[in-house]
This record gives C-alpha cells, sequence and structure tokens, in this order.
C-alpha cells in the first residue's frame, strides 16, 4: 500500500460497477419514483414563442398554454432513444384525447419529419427549440421530459424520462386533475 | 441427441478449463513442474471441444429442430439457409456460446502457436484465459443454456429478427466477437506477465501479434456494423452513438491505445505499467459492453431480451475479473522496473500523446454511454445523444489525428525540433492549402467537417511519408502496415467530413408520375409495385433517376413486411456511383395517395467504410510482418534500428 495511486482505478472502476448493480437492482421501477417534486410544478410556464419545428405544423408559444384546455407538453428530439421508446405511450395518451404538444430540441426538420414518420405523430403543435432557452427556462434537463400545463398555463406535473405503459394512467390522472 | 451431445461437450469444456487453470496454478508452484506439460495440450482440446459444441449449435439451427427452444424462439423453416445459419448467433444464448467458442479457440491458438513468450508466464497466462472462460461456461450452463429442449414440439418456429435477415449481418457479429472476445488474450497476457513478474520487451512483442490480430477483426466488425446501420436501418446515418454501438467503439479505442504502447515497450522498453493498465481496460470494455447490451439496462435501438438474473450473472464475472486484474495490478505493478527515458520531442512522446488523446475520447465516450445510468440513479432516465459525442469527441479526435501527422516522422528516443519542422512542412502546407481551398469554396460549412477536410489530405501525405526514399520492395512489411492503416484514417476522416458538410437531402410526400430533385439528381417516380419474397412481402418504389443529361438508373426502395414475426422494415435504395451514393428510402402513404420518399446524396460517403477497410488491411500487413520476422529470428535489435532509420 506504499503507493497509493495504483489503487486508483480500482477505486474508479467500484464506481462504475456499483453504479451499474445500482442501475440493475433498483432501475425503472415504478411510476411514483420517477415524479420527481419539481421546483416548477406550481409555476407559470415562462414566456416563450417558439418557431414551428416541422412544415405544416403550428409552433409552440406559452399563449397557447393559457387558452382555458389543459395540455401535455412533451419535450423530445429525434435523436434521442428513449424517445422512440416513449412514442407508443403517447400515442396512447392521444388516442385517449389528451391533447399533446411538443417542444424539439436541438433538432433538424428533416431528422424531425422522419422521426415522426417512423415513430408516429401524437403532436398537434411543435415549436423549435434550437438553442434549448426554452427547455431550459421550463426546468428540464434532459430528454424526454413530459409536463402538464393547466388551463391558465400552470405546470401542473412534470414526468422526467420516458413515459412507460406503466406511467400512462399516473399521466392520465395528473391530467384529469389539471382539469 | 444432437442437443445432448453439444450440451455434454459443454460441460466437458468447462471441466477441461477447470483443469486447466487448477493445472496452471500448480505448475506455478514449487515442485509442480512435471504439471507443465498438460497446460499447453489442455488449452487446445479444450477450444476443440467447444469448438464442437458449437458446431452442434449451428447443425441444429440448420436442421430447424424445433424441439430445441433457443431454434424454436429464433428460427422457421422456410428461412432462407444463410439465415438458418446465422440464426445460431442471432440470439443471447447462441451469441454467448460463439463468446466462449473464441475465447477458448483464442487460448488453443496461443498454446499452439506461442512460442517466444517465458514458459511460466505462458502458463500464467493460459491459466488466467481458463479463468475467464470458466466464469462464462457457468453463465451459459446455468442462466443461458443453449441446448435447452422444449416441449411440446411447436410445428413451426418464431422466426428471427428481420433486421438480422442480411447478408452482411450474418457474418458482422462473429467478426466483432472475434476482436471483442480476442482482445480477452492481451487481459490474460497481462495477468500472466504480472504474476510472474515478466513484463518486459520479449513479453511485448509476444503479445503484439494477438492484438493485432484481435484489433483487425474489431476494425471490420465496426466497420461492418456502421454500413449495415447504414443500409439495413433506413436512417441514412452511418453512427448513431447508440450505447451498442459505443460498446464495440470502446474496446476498438482501447486496443488501439494498446497497439501504439505496446509498441513502445518493444522497442525501447518504456511505458510498462501503463501497457499492462491498457490490456487490462481493453477487455474490460469487452465485458462492460457485453454487460450493458445483455442485461438490457441501457435503452438502445437494439434491443435484446433482457433478464435480471443474467444482468447480476454477468456483474458478478465483471467484478471478478476486473477487480481481481486490478487488485493484482496495484500489488504487482510497482515490482516492474520503469522503463528507459526519452525526450520531449520524440517518436515515444508522440505514442504517449496518441494514447493520451485515445484515452481522452474513450473516457468521453464512456461518460456519454453511461450517462443515461447516472441520472436513473437519481431517478431520471435521460440520453445524451449525438449533439454531446460530436461535440466533445470530435474536437479530441481531430487532435489526435493532427498528431498522427507528426508521430511517424519521429525518431525513437531523441529528435531535433528543428529537422521535424522540415519534415512536416509538406503535410502542414497541404493542409493549410486545403483549408483554404474548402473556405473558398464551401463557405459556411461546420467547423468540424471543416477542419476534417482540411487536415485529410495532409494526414495522406504524411502518413505515406515513412516510405519516401525507401526501397519499396524491401520495406518491412509492418511500416507498410502503418502507412496504409494511418492513410485509412485519412480517407475515412475525409469521408465523414464530406458526408457531414455537403450531404443533399430531400424528404416529400409524392404522387407516381413525380419528379423529385435532389442534389443535381433528378428522379422520377414510376409508381409502386408489390413484391413478394421468400418470408417477406413488400411495397417497391419504383423510381428513375438521373444526373444531369447522364444516362437513367433504376432505384427500388422497399417497405418490407417479414411474415415471421410480422415485422416492418425498410429496405433502401442505394447508388453507389465515384464520387457518393444516391440513398432513397420510402415511408408510409398516406390518405391522398402520397408516398413518403427520403432521398439522399451524399458525397464521398464510401471513403469512410473504405477507410476502415484499409485500417484492417494495413494491421493485417503488420500482423504478415510481424509473425514473417518472428519466424525468420531476426534479432530485435535490429528492428530498432530500422525503425529508427525510417
Amino acid at each position: 500500500m506504499k503507493r497509493p495511486i495504483l489503487w486508483v482505478p480500482l477505486a474508479v472502476v467500484a464506481v462504475i460497477l456499483a453504479l451499474f448493480a445500482t442501475a440493475l437492482f433498483f432501475g425503472p421501477t415504478d411510476s411514483t419514483e420517477k415524479a420527481v417534486k419539481s421546483a416548477m410544478v406550481g409555476q407559470p410556464v415562462p414566456d416563450f414563442d417558439l418557431a414551428p419545428a416541422v412544415a405544416g405544423r403550428p409552433g409552440l408559444s406559452s399563449a397557447a398554454l393559457r387558452q382555458g384546455r389543459p395540455h401535455l407538453v412533451n419535450v423530445f428530439a429525434s435523436w434521442c432513444i428513449p424517445c422512440r421508446a416513449e412514442a407508443a405511450q403517447l400515442a396512447e395518451l392521444a388516442r385517449r384525447g389528451v391533447p399533446i404538444d411538443a417542444i424539439a430540441v436541438r433538432d433538424r426538420p428533416e431528422d424531425l419529419a422522419a422521426f415522426l414518420a417512423t415513430y408516429g405523430d401524437p403532436f398537434r403543435a411543435i415549436g423549435a427549440d434550437l438553442d434549448r432557452r426554452v427547455q431550459m427556462d421550463i426546468g428540464s434537463a434532459g430528454v424526454p421530459e413530459t409536463f402538464i400545463v393547466d388551463g391558465r398555463g400552470i405546470i401542473r406535473h412534470q414526468h422526467i424520462g420516458a413515459i412507460t405503459e406503466s406511467d400512462v394512467p399516473t399521466i392520465i390522472s395528473a391530467y384529469e386533475a389539471a382539469r | 441427441m444432437i442437443a445432448e451431445g453439444g450440451l455434454a461437450l459443454l460441460w466437458l469444456a468447462a471441466s477441461l478449463s477447470l483443469l486447466q487453470l487448477a493445472a496452471g496454478w500448480g505448475a506455478l508452484r514449487p515442485g509442480g513442474e512435471q504439471l507443465r506439460a498438460v497446460v499447453r495440450p489442455l488449452a487446445v482440446v479444450q477450444g476443440l471441444v467447444v469448438g464442437l459444441a458449437f458446431l452442434a449449435l449451428i447443425w441444429l439451427f440448420l436442421r430447424t429442430d424445433l424441439s430445441v427452444k433457443l431454434v424454436a424462439a429464433n428460427s422457421h423453416s422456410l428461412k432462407p439457409w444463410l439465415y438458418k445459419f446465422a440464426g445460431a448467433w442471432g440470439n443471447h444464448e447462441g451469441s454467448m456460446l460463439l463468446w466462449v467458442t473464441v475465447l477458448a479457440v483464442a487460448g488453443g491458438g496461443v498454446a499452439l502457436f506461442e512460442r517466444r513468450l517465458r514458459q511460466d508466464t505462458l502458463i500464467a497466462t493460459l491459466a488466467a484465459q481458463a479463468a475467464i472462460g470458466l466464469g462464462f461456461y457457468a453463465f451459459l450452463l446455468f442462466a443461458s443454456n443453449p441446448f435447452t429442449r422444449l416441449s411440446p414440439v411447436p410445428v413451426e418456429g418464431n422466426g428471427l429478427n428481420p433486421l438480422l435477415q442480411d447478408p452482411g449481418l450474418a457474418f458482422h457479429p462473429p467478426t466483432l466477437y472475434f476482436g471483442y472476445v480476442g482482445i480477452s488474450i492481451a487481459f490474460s497476457f497481462a495477468v500472466g506477465a504480472l504474476i510472474t513478474r515478466d513484463v518486459g520487451p520479449a513479453f511485448a512483442r509476444a503479445m503484439r501479434p494477438w492484438v493485432l490480430a484481435a484489433w483487425i477483426f474489431l476494425t471490420l466488425g465496426i466497420t461492418a456494423g456502421s454500413y449495415w446501420a447504414y443500409y439495413e436501418l433506413g436512417w441514412g446515418g452511418w453512427w448513431f452513438w447508440d450505447p451498442v454501438e459505443n460498446a464495440s467503439l470502446m474496446p476498438w479505442l482501447a486496443a488501439t491505445a494498446l497497439l501504439h504502447s505496446v509498441t513502445v515497450l518493444a522497442t525501447r522498453a518504456g511505458l510498462r505499467a501503463w501497457t499492462i493498465m491498457l490490456a487490462v481496460v481493453a477487455f474490460s470494455m469487452s465485458m462492460i459492453g457485453t454487460f450493458l447490451v445483455r442485461s438490457g439496462i441501457l435503452t438502445s435501438v437494439h434491443a435484446f431480451a433482457v433478464d435480471p438474473l443474467r444482468g447480476s450473472f454477468i456483474l458478478g464475472l465483471l467484478t471478478l475479473y476486473i477487480g481481481g486484474a486490478l487488485v493484482l495490478f496495484a500489488l504487482r505493478v510497482k515490482t516492474v522496473k520503469e522503463g528507459s527515458t526519452f525526450e520531449i520531442v520524440s517518436r515515444e512522446a508522440a505514442l504517449v500523446i496518441n494514447n493520451l488523446l485515445l484515452s481522452v475520447i474513450l473516457g468521453l465516450v464512456f461518460i456519454g454511454t453511461l450517462y443515461p445510468l447516472v441520472t436513473q440513479a437519481f431517478g431520471r432516465e435521460i440520453s445524451v445523444g449525438p449533439p454531446y459525442f460530436n461535440a466533445v469527441a470530435g474536437p479530441v479526435a481531430l487532435i489526435l489525428v493532427a498528431v498522427m501527422v507528426i508521430g511517424p516522422m519521429l525518431r525513437w528516443r531523441r529528435d531535433e525540433a528543428k529537422a521535424l519542422a522540415g519534415r512536416i512542412s509538406i503535410p502542414a502546407l497541404i493542409s493549410a492549402a486545403s483549408l483554404l481551398l474548402v473556405v473558398l469554396l464551401a463557405p459556411g460549412i461546420g467547423w468540424l467537417p471543416l477542419f476534417g477536410l482540411a487536415l485529410a489530405p495532409g494526414i495522406a501525405a504524411a502518413s505515406v511519408a515513412p516510405l519516401w526514399r525507401r526501397n519499396l520492395r524491401r520495406t518491412p512489411f509492418f511500416i507498410w502496415g502503418m502507412v496504409i492503416a494511418h492513410l485509412g484514417i485519412a480517407v475515412s476522416l475525409a469521408g465523414m467530413a464530406s458526408e457531414s458538410a455537403f450531404i443533399q437531402e430531400t424528404l416529400v410526400a409524392a404522387r407516381p408520375g413525380q419528379t423529385v430533385r435532389v442534389g443535381a439528381f433528378d428522379v422520377h417516380f414510376d409508381g409502386l409495385e408489390p413484391v413478394v419474397g421468400p418470408n417477406w412481402t413488400a411495397i417497391e418504389a419504383r423510381l428513375t433517376a438521373r444526373r444531369g443529361t447522364g444516362s437513367p438508373f433504376a432505384m427500388r426502395p422497399q417497405a418490407r413486411l417479414f411474415s415471421s414475426p410480422p415485422t416492418p422494415t425498410s429496405e433502401s435504395a442505394i447508388r453507389t456511383l465515384w464520387d457518393g451514393q444516391l440513398y432513397i428510402a420510402i415511408g408510409n402513404q398516406d390518405e391522398q395517395g402520397r408516398t413518403q420518399l427520403r432521398l439522399w446524396w451524399k458525397p464521398f460517403v464510401t471513403l469512410i467504410w473504405l477507410g476502415g477497410a484499409l485500417i484492417a488491411l494495413g494491421g493485417l500487413l503488420a500482423l504478415i510482418g510481424r509473425v514473417r520476422r518472428e519466424r525468420r529470428g531476426r534479432p530485435e535489435e535490429l528492428e530498432a534500428l530500422a525503425e529508427a532509420a525510417a
């Protein structure tokens, strides 16, 4: 033990393996744990006005979120792999009549169009957030995240990470509560 | 009976590996000398036995023996024979059997052909290889038995994932596995040399051909995998920074660093502890990659069956092997003598910089790949995606390739900065000229492609520079290998930069009869036709493309539906021209009878894979050169002199 530096690689590996073990044994669990207490819940959405992200679809502005009806706002990107996994759940929510708007983070129109063509397109409006500013302002650290905004533009619920099948009831009830 | 025979062979191979480990252990203890004679034969026989077990599985797949669970779950009697054959490893159990087969065959190869390593080090190496094998045999036998029977026997199998029904993919996993698992030899060599305190130039020269061989397979596997994703997934990209892709890239980065540091150890007796560390890291990355892929803890486009028991089993093996090797490293490496010193301006210093930069890239890719796990540990699941990887790894990779210009021109031990400046002036001028040219002709392209395009010609010039004023027929093969591999990097870099800078893309919903323009091409949409294959049906778009007044050619992209299991896939149409590829994929049809067409013109995109093939070819030439030299038994001092004179 005379040269402690020689043990550094072992320590680094121990941390990584511990991380693996955490992910393996305590990984994607039930939805209640995923619904973090967000500082943004209860706050009004920040003011923004995003240009349309794909042709033929309106962009998204904070004003559009204050028109009396609750909305789901999905923060996503075509390059994000968990977003592909959650597409089926968003389609299911849309089928059940939940209006879904989206903020596309650092994306290109052609990639987005291909993504929507491949994985389904449940969105009514998609705003292009090219520099991630709106994503930051709304309190989202990555993609995918989903917000439920009530009819007065107040954030009622924040879901971090992909929406899994078991999350759908939680999202629905949060949406119902926001009405 | 074949299935039972295969299972028996697997148990036999596992017992042989236990015996090999015990015999190796005993042989290294005082008084155990008479055991030394059995370790080599045991390794060879173990390789043969597990090879036979693997052949048994292939036989079961070729015959579509549906009483075997694995065959029923992954094959189908209507499948073309090539995919029945490839189906043997297109699933979890089969691929893990392939994994131990490569592990044991590589160990057998070392036992058969390795003549220069000290005998006790060789025995320790084979014992280490047997220890790794033993864990994975246990994994197969207790958690992933490929030979399990199924009762009642189904009438028909479930079929192979259609994405995998592609000739390229039939051979992509074995190639990758030869590299992935072949690098275990480097790990075992490192462990063996630590046990017998034999870390030195002779050890490095013995290890080098094995590292080279594994690295060639890794390079080929990654190149082929990238091309497969490019034409089969229909997204038009050639690298997605997907966790599974990263899992193959990380061992490659470590093996590339190892390949360069082992040269320093072989020639100049330097970088001893570092080389050992890299050998451990390279195979650790292979095992971690397997774990990430097989445990399903990361979301990936490559969906594999997820089973928590399997995940924890591999995690246990990871902990045992990596942890064990690192404990041994910490205990033993201080007894390793430090190597000879070198000046700041020298070949060694350039190789150290190469190693540091490769390690930085490896670290960045590793962090990016595991980032979702870190955030998930805090209750989120978030991926960072290509914006992160391109932004952080791209610039470091550019610095790395810039250093590559200088490295081969430096002499060992010490060199004159002034003389160096003279030698790099030509490549530097070429790069400056092409920078200017690109800025003038194509203003406004991103700075990563800009510097890529500027550097590539300079690197190409610098990489052939070691041939300057040499008698080409008497130039050693390993010099040729270095020249061609470095040239391959330049070629690949040119392809990547050109593709990302000048790509033309058109996305339209078109009706038959319409003409779509992409780049300089006019593509006429003639119509849609249904097509039927052996186990799929498809809608095929008939398109006629022509550039300017050139002769027209047909393009036939398909949207396929495989019957078993029912899965839609996209078969893109690709036309390769001398200066790039025209790439067309079709999407859905809408209510108004329009078909979604996605068209790309990708200038010089083929250079990416051509470069990859050149890199592998360079590795092959270097390997041939090393082996021939070894055969001739030429004193290594001459090698150092020959390289110094270069």
